[in-house]
């Protein structure tokens, strides 16, 4: 008991994150499809309070985890408890404490705005006396409150799913889930999506969940955890995930390409190709080596950039792939999940 | 949980408030969300007008054409005052609440597809609520829309007697039941919105026809005769027959010949029995229904 307790406070200050027992805690996750294996032995926990990202490809098993936390499916092994509960076996005590915002809509565009969130209200029993007013809270919260009583069909999709998010957060839950809470939005409405989800951390004392293949939102995330192929292959904050990563990207521009290349080669070591017109190359500390490229080298150098890695070249070096090209592969995988679901 | 409450200071008080309040499971809070599953089937009849409005045209056919054209032939047979249109209004009457009761159930699949039926399913709230609600709606808009159609009962001689109108009204509420339960159950399974229109629209007309609402359940040649006696619908046309009848002054030799009753190998089924077979059915297609939303991938 005393080795758990000390367990989980070590993650929690690794996360920065005030004491307390973790909110959502996984061990040993398995879940398999027949022959497909979605998920495949995963752990993790999520303190309370946190902004904890999971990241990874359609078909990487995202869903699925999520989907066994909300108790929407059962594990074939391993254990998840949400709020202190069970998923499997108390699954009214987990329902009671989340909210919920898939990545496809799940409002009733035959009501109206208003008749959506009354209707989650009376099915998660939410006391009388409090529905209004909290009904009003959150669609304000949301910048919705004078749309109530109109039809959700005449809603936009960033509309739809704002309302999606305040009735998430209709019964106070303590946990809030968002799968892909951006998926299919314009630029502008995935940013004010975002700074809803920001604002609301800071007035509801909540954890949020939440999926994304977006690597920009990810920098939201206190803590991220990339999932690929059913697995956890790293989990970390940003700036920590970015620095194992180890190596900057310095791009410098040249008299001559070909020269400076090979001098890298001779006098760092350093094997440089050349990308977007320029010479481009990675090395740890790329800051300090600016001086002495400086100092040591022949060939004349026009100008110099360095860039942190970033979300993405972390999702590159733990799948070897950009999310970008995973989505592509993971057509099939997509294709599978759906006639999974269909089943 | 009080504690924890305690130690952070909240926003805004509602949010404790609410957070505290919520009640674990009890039975009041699975009676609202009945009561709110079935509101929401109000609702959604009200504003589809167009639905309410179009499945009242095939009684409407099937009483006063098929029932004024068929009249000359098959009205030979009926003793004064009463039409051919009299002897099939209960079972068109029947018909009226068929289609909508069944497809009543439709809105599952399609919630389904369109996502809603997750957001009642992650609710913590019974399974068990959720059907009920859900088959009381249907069937609460079915007899709407079958009280519609009574309206028109003296078109077919039907005497606008109060013990009778109560009397079909119940009938209809309980056969609006017990098929919105059969919709119900058959939605729980088929997951394709075009297969459960099609197979439902496969079964609609059969049970229609098989149930004795256009002709007398006597003298049939055996396998027709087993057939009817097969069909549920059956089991409620007649009791809604033997109402109508029993509010007209024939003369008992007529009533005897059109309105013979269901047997069973010559055993005449009391009405009570009769009622009974549909309930039960009805309750158990409900039972089914809610054991298949119990389960979980």
């Amino acid at each position: 008991m005393a080795l758990h307790t000390g367990a989980t406070s070590s993650a929690v200050v690794r996360a920065g994150i005030g004491a307390g027992q973790p909110v959502i805690s996984v061990a040993g996750l398995t879940k398999r499809y027949g022959d497909i294996e979605a998920v495949r032995g995963i752990d993790f926990e999520v303190a309370k309070g946190e902004t904890f990202g999971f990241l990874g490809p359609n078909g990487a098993g995202k869903t699925t985890t999520i989907k066994i936390l909300c108790t929407l499916a059962n594990a074939t092994s391993g254990t998840a408890s949400v709020a202190g509960h069970d998923a499997a076996r108390a699954r009214d005590a987990v329902r009671r404490n989340i909210g919920l915002v898939f990545q496809d809509t799940t409002l009733d565009s035959y009501l109206t705005a208003q008749q959506n969130l009354r209707f989650h209200a009376e099915l998660y029993g939410v006391p009388k006396a409090a529905v209004m007013p909290r009904m009003r809270q959150v669609m304000d919260m949301v910048g919705l409150w004078d749309r109530k009583d109109s039809l959700v069909s005449t809603f936009s999709g960033g509309m739809q799913r704002r309302l999606e998010i305040a009735r998430g957060l209709l019964h106070a839950p303590r946990v809030l889930f968002l799968d892909e809470p951006t998926v299919g939005l314009d630029p502008q409405t995935r940013s004010s999506i975002w700074k809803y989800i920001n604002e609301l951390k800071g007035r509801e004392d909540i954890t949020i969940f939440l999926t994304t293949h977006y690597m920009d939102e990810a920098e939201n995330c206190d803590r991220i955890a990339i999932i690929d192929h059913g697995q956890i292959v790293a989990i970390d904050t940003p700036a920590a995930l970015k620095a194992s990563v180890g190596k900057d990207r310095v791009q410098i521009h040249t008299a001559d390409d070909p020269a400076a290349i090979a001098a890298l080669a001779e006098t760092f070591g350093i094997e440089a190709v050349t990308r977007e017109g320029a010479v481009t190359f990675s090395v740890p500390g790329g800051e300090q080596f600016v001086p002495r490229l400086f100092a040591e080298f022949s060939v004349p150098i026009r100008s110099v950039s360095v860039s942190r890695p970033s979300l993405d070249d972390v999702f590159m070096s733990y799948t070897g792939t950009t999310i970008r090209d995973a989505e592509a592969s993971g057509t099939d995988a997509l294709r599978q999940m759906a006639r999974l679901r269909g089943r | 949980m009080t504690t924890e409450v305690a130690a952070e200071p909240a926003t805004d008080a509602l949010i404790d408030q609410i957070r505290v309040a919520v009640p674990a499971h009890g039975i009041r809070h699975d009676l609202r969300a009945v009561v709110i599953v079935w509101r929401r089937e109000l609702i959604r009849f009200r504003t589809d007008r167009l639905r309410a409005i179009t499945s009242l045209i095939q009684p409407v056919l099937f009483l006063f054409v098929l029932g004024t054209g068929l009249s000359s032939l098959a009205g030979r047979g009926m003793p004064p005052g009463v039409s051919f249109k009299t002897f099939i209004y209960p079972g068109v009457l029947a018909m009226s609440v068929l289609f909508t009761a069944i497809f009543s159930a439709a809105s599952i699949v399609w919630d389904r597809e369109f996502g809603f039926l997750r957001e009642i399913l992650v609710a913590p709230v019974s399974r068990a609520s959720i059907v009920i609600g859900k088959c009381l709606g249907g069937a609460t808009i079915a007899t709407f829309q079958g009280v519609v159609f009574l309206i028109l009962a003296g078109f077919a001689d039907v005497p606008y007697n109060p013990a009778l109108i109560v009397t079909l009204i119940g009938e209809l509420l309980l056969l609006s039941f017990t098929l919105t339960a059969f919709g119900v159950m058959m939605a729980a399974r088929i997951k394709q919105f075009q297969a459960f229109m099609a197979l439902t629209q496969m079964l609609v007309m059969p049970l229609f026809f098989l149930s004795g609402a256009l002709y007398p359940l006597a003298g049939l040649p055996a396998w027709l005769s087993v057939l009817t006696r097969i069909d549920p619908l059956t089991y409620i046309v007649g009791p809604m027959r033997h109402a109508v009848f029993s509010h007209l002054a024939v003369p008992a030799g007529f009533e005897q010949h059109l309105a013979p009753g269901i047997t069973w190998a010559g055993w005449l089924v009391p009405l009570w029995l009769s009622i009974g077979i549909v309930a039960i059915m009805g309750l158990g297609m409900m039972t089914v229904a809610i054991a298949e939303f119990r389960k979980t991938e």
